[in-house]
């Protein structure tokens, strides 16, 4: 043991060691410790590299606002979690922790030269430097730059660990479990609220654990709390969350919080959850988030062994760790001196304290200098000395100019400082609640809280315990809701025995020297943010605060400026002569402190991760071996192989076996709407480009939808069932919003029509019979029906019976062969389909999928909604103005159809394109230029939309969109590729029996 | 997660509901007699308000129906929600107490 160890004392437990692996190397800990306590223990400051700088940097706080002592730890393989805070890993046995951002090792580190050519990298470096030659960007810089800029690796493996997820409710929620904030709990509960009481620590107490003097209620602080909670765990309306960070205030009164379950565990139950994320809505929220210390900014300010006052107290007295053997305290504030005070009763030199004020007449002053310790005013710091530790601290005076000058260097091993307390305001901030500037705190104070609750204890300025504790009791009594004709009752407040401190705060850098120094002066340690690169931030014109924080990345690591937005906000405040509150505060931002992604995820991923919609006929396709994609929310049959056939050979012939036999296709995903009333028919006049009022029942007809804007937003085929009746269909995934776009209309534009509309996507299975052999596999089964050509034109609907079920059936066809569309009850469709394939069988049937369906209507250049347009292709683009309703005096979308631009010639038109080569298959989304070999950027035509082999043509076909694509009939065009040109000849859209003979028997 | 009062539910969560965009935008009864400039305004321009905001909302997981809030789009909070076809209620004067969830 070195001696930093104290022998009584502290949280942890001295009677149960552990071993944990630190870079490889083993050392001893206890129960109670962090790692961060445990290094401290072991006499190890330096825990990492800087980001930027790589610089030696060393352990500067407690709890979570650490900046420096970022590390991975490791558990196996797949459980390795980079960005971790030694201050908050709780260790265990076995813990393997391992330093980031070096190489080859923390202590000799390759990245320092970036410290030495640091007048290259000031910031915003990467917009002025780095820029030629041109093509060494892709290749040289940015992959030198990201390797070696960066905080640990992510984790290559799937995170197998589970997440739990818990939606909660209650009266108060308070944040927080220290003096104010357990007082606050006390005072909810006691007026009968439901309470949750959550802190990111293992234990409660927060200031209190670190203040093992302090008396309350003639106990010792942590009875006190003990009791408190006792009381409180046994309350069955009260929940108490440690472990739990409130992480995100969202408008009406919702909070997110994250609860850590099992990372302080050695060995965690195998399936437990490891995180629970509650999603907590309160009715009034208290938060007692208490207060950061702030650090100070002089030269050198970043070596290892140099950290927060308050720190080097909770390290002492929470974990029984002296942080050094001879400290030097620089402090504006005399709360400090107590950090002094303690190390020093516990045998560490207090070499001197420099105190930034021009007089130190408290009370804690007076003790140390009764103590003996050595006290300087007005003092100042111009630098300090030491490589992988600090050494030693250049001490100032301030003189009446401001000027500081040499005092003398002093020896040490640690420096302690202190500017004060910062307010964590940032819940309050994330819920818009108003901050106001304080002169006298020289911070930001909540003020007009946004949502229903209040902030009470240091979070709001009220400093010390006595009023703490009076300001929580306060703040939970008010937010307790009470019944109507109730009258509160009084809780007895608990009184402290601590005499009152006064409290003061530094802002900015200290004050320099005449000559500046070489040293660095850090503002923000986790992105290397020194004094310099502020002033060359305004030096360069950047006035807004926003401005300057993305430009210099100030505030931005994952500490989120906890020790360095106040600090920062001053020197640029002080930079262009105006006074803080004008230059302003940048927002904060959720999360609190960096959350798993897992915790979000809960139980959304893999099979979970979306549902997956099926058909009735789904379990015949999957017997058959069919290969499925998922289209939208549906999983669907894309191809049947057969033999070991790959997806082109399945395809090949299934296109053939439709063209000259017959196919059975399952179209149950497809939208149904079923629009109905007196009103129905003029009710999709209005809304589709079509005319639909001589319509005549038992006819379809295919439907166009538009936006306002004037762009294909949907399609399908519109069949009249009876005069007020109307069977719509849309594409599988437009289903869901093209019902929405109706009952918009119908719901608040034209509420003069009787109509209403009901999805029926689901009630229907639907059964395309397609091919020559289709009217004769059906003859067998339908029963009520004239199939005959005569009878059941194309596009005709007739009602009636298949298998003895009730069916409603389209002559209509996606494949450009005779076909049919059977619609027969979700119900009755596995079995249906089953007849009808059996019925199939003796003519060659053969079930086809998406593929193959896709491959044939692109043969006959029939488009896809959302393929083939993308959401700015008119019905002209498209081949498709025909459709529109000539007649009608306004539609959707007819204003918008009106306009110059939507009618010019150069627009890109739905063509065909042939490739010279009929063996190339043209990719989707390939660009489309006039001339080969055109130096970037090239002039682009148009893009391939869909592509495929036809096996029944014997060649690829593809379809475009093309600038002026019809009036290029015949050109031959190209599609620039990385393996070369492909030359293209433009043709119409269609491959295959132009005139629709097919169709027509 | 907002809590939102749907005129015919009551409050529901957020998730319930797709938004509607900006209320009380009529269709012009006759868009062949607007110039471009004009038909782009009812197509594009929006008030988007710092402060209070008529919009729509529609209840697409629970009773389907479309209706108004005003919102304050500085705090989210809804100062009314109202019927389709109702008229925009004149907001009370704000009384400086903290808002409550039921807002």
């Amino acid at each position: 043991m070195n001696g930093l160890r104290t022998t009584n004392g502290g949280r942890i437990d001295r009677t149960k060691p552990l071993s944990f692996s630190w870079d490889g190397r083993l050392y001893t800990g206890y129960v109670g410790d962090t790692l961060a306590s445990a290094l401290l223990a072991n006499g190890i400051h330096l825990v990492g590299r800087s980001f930027k700088y790589h610089r030696p940097r060393g352990i500067l706080a407690a709890g979570p606002e650490e900046p420096n002592g970022l590390v991975t730890v490791k558990r196996d393989a797949a459980r390795v979690t980079p960005n971790l805070r030694v201050t908050q890993v709780e260790l265990y046995d076995g813990l393997e922790a391992i330093s980031q951002n070096r190489w080859p090792s923390l202590e000799k580190d390759y990245g320092r030269i970036n410290d030495l050519l640091s007048r290259f990298f000031p910031a915003g470096f990467y917009y002025k430097t780095f820029m030629w030659p041109k093509s060494a960007w892709q290749r040289l810089y940015e992959p030198v730059i990201r390797r070696a800029a960066g905080l640990g690796e992510a984790p290559t493996l799937a995170d197998p660990d589970r997440y739990a997820q818990r939606y909660a409710h209650c009266d108060v929620l308070v944040v927080g479990g220290g003096p104010a904030g357990i007082a606050a709990a006390l005072a909810a509960a006691e007026a009968g609220a439901r309470v949750i009481l959550c802190d990111e620590q293992a234990e409660f107490g927060g200031s209190l654990l670190a203040d093992p003097a302090v008396r309350i209620d003639g106990r010792t602080a942590l009875d006190w709390v003990g009791q408190a909670l006792a009381g409180l765990a046994a309350n069955p309306r009260v929940r108490l969350l440690p472990r739990t960070t409130a992480f995100g205030y969202f408008p009406h009164n919702f909070l997110g919080l994250n609860e850590r379950l099992s990372e302080h565990l050695a060995k965690p139950a195998s399936g437990a959850a490891r995180e629970r994320l509650w999603q907590v809505r309160a009715h009034a929220v208290v938060l007692a988030t208490g207060a950061i210390e702030r650090p100070l900014v002089f030269p050198g300010n970043d070596r290892p062994g140099i950290l927060l006052a308050g720190a080097a107290r909770t390290y002492l007295n929470r974990y029984g760790v002296k942080v050094g053997n001879c400290a030097v305290l620089v402090t504006a504030d005399d709360a400090a001196y107590q950090a002094a005070l303690d190390l020093h009763a516990a045998g560490t030199r207090i070499a001197a304290i420099a105190d930034l004020r021009a007089a130190a007449d408290g009370a804690l002053p007076a003790a140390a200098r009764a103590a003996g310790l050595r006290v300087v005013t007005a003092a100042s710091v111009l630098g300090t000395q030491g490589d992988l530790r600090v050494e030693s601290i250049d001490l100032a005076q301030v003189g009446a100019d401001g000027m500081a000058r040499l005092h003398g260097r002093v020896a040490c091993d640690v420096v302690l400082m202190s500017g004060g307390l910062n307010p964590s305001v940032h819940l309050f901030s994330q819920s818009r609640g108003k901050l106001n500037w304080s002169d006298a705190h020289k911070a930001f104070l909540p003020g007009t809280a946004a949502e229903c609750g209040r902030s009470a204890g240091a979070c709001r300025g009220v400093y010390g315990l006595a009023a703490a504790l009076d300001d929580g009791y306060t703040a939970g009594a008010a937010a307790a809701p009470l019944p109507p004709a109730a009258t509160p009752r009084e809780l007895r407040r608990a009184t402290v025995e601590v005499a009152p401190l006064s409290f003061d705060a530094f802002l900015g850098a200290l004050p320099t020297a005449a000559t500046p120094a070489k040293d660095k002066a850090f503002v923000d340690w986790q992105h290397d943010v020194t004094t310099r690169d502020l002033a060359l931030a305004t030096r360069e014109g950047f006035r807004s605060i926003e401005h300057v924080k993305r430009y210099t990345t100030t505030g931005m690591a994952t500490d989120q400026g906890k020790t360095s937005n106040l600090n920062a906000l001053a020197i640029v405040a002080d930079s262009l002569g105006v006074p803080i509150p004008q230059v302003g505060l940048t927002s904060f931002r959720m999360p609190y402190t960096p959350t798993s992604f897992g915790s979000f995820a809960g139980t959304s991923r893999g099979d979970l991760f979306d549902p997956r919609r099926k058909t009735p006929i789904h379990p015949w396709a999957a017997a058959q071996g069919a290969v499925f994609e998922p289209v939208s929310l549906w999983t669907r049959a894309r191809y049947f192989p057969q033999r070991g056939e790959d997806m082109q050979a399945a395809v090949a012939r299934e296109c053939r076996a439709v063209r000259e036999r017959c196919g059975i296709f399952d179209a149950s995903t497809l939208g149904k709407i079923e629009v109905v009333g007196g009103g129905a028919a003029e009710f999709l006049n209005r809304l589709y480009i079509n005319s639909w009022t001589y319509l005549s029942p038992g006819r379809s007809r295919y439907g166009i939808l538009t936006r306002e804007d004037g762009f294909v937003y949907d399609d399908g085929v519109v069949a009249r069932t009876a005069p007020d009746r109307f069977h719509v269909t849309t594409t599988t995934g437009g289903a869901p919003r093209v019902l929405a776009m109706m009952e918009d209309y119908r719901q608040t534009e034209w509420t003069d029509l009787e109509v209403w509309l009901t999805s029926t996507t689901e009630q229907w299975a639907v059964i395309a019979v397609q091919g020559p052999e289709a009217r004769r596999v059906l003859e067998s089964l339908v029963e009520e029906v004239d199939l005959g050509a005569g009878a059941l034109p194309h596009m005709a609907v007739a009602r009636g019976l298949i298998c003895g079920v009730p069916m409603l059936l389209f002559r209509v066809s996606f494949t450009g062969e005779l076909g049919f569309e059977v619609n027969v009850p979700a119900d009755y469709g596995l079995a249906v389909w089953e007849a009808i394939y059996a019925a199939g069988r003796p003519y060659g049937m053969t079930p086809y999928g998406t593929e193959a369906m896709h491959v044939l209507r692109a043969e006959k250049g029939y488009i896809i909604v959302g393929q083939d347009t993308d959401g700015t292709m008119t019905p002209d683009d498209a081949g498709l103005g025909w459709a529109i309703g000539k007649t009608k005096s306004d539609f959707v979308g007819k204003r918008s159809l009106q306009r110059a631009s939507m009618n010019a010639p150069t627009r890109k038109q739905l063509v065909g394109l042939r490739t010279r080569d009929p063996k190339i298959v043209l990719e989707e989304g390939a660009q489309i230029v006039a001339t080969p070999g055109q130096p970037p950027p090239m002039r682009l035509l148009g893009h391939v939309t869909s592509s495929y082999y036809s096996a029944v043509l014997g060649h690829s076909i593809a379809l475009a969109v093309v600038s002026g694509g019809r009036a290029r009939l015949g050109q031959t065009l190209h599609v620039p590729m990385p393996r070369g040109d492909i030359e293209v000849e433009v043709t119409a859209p269609v491959f295959y029996d132009p005139t629709g003979a097919r169709i027509n028997v | 997660m907002l809590v939102i009062v749907c005129p015919y539910c009551g409050k529901r969560p957020e998730i319930e509901f797709s938004y509607g965009g900006e209320a009380h935008l009529a269709r012009p009864a006759h868009p062949s007699e607007l110039d471009d400039q004009a038909w782009a305004d009812f197509l594009y321009m929006r008030s988007n308000t710092k402060g209070l905001y008529a919009e729509r909302w529609r209840h697409s997981h629970g009773c389907g129906r479309f209706f108004n809030a005003l919102r304050d789009t500085t705090t989210d909070h809804f100062t009314a929600t109202y019927k389709t076809g109702e008229r925009q209620p004149v907001p009370a004067t704000p009384t400086g107490a903290a808002p409550t969830v039921d807002a």
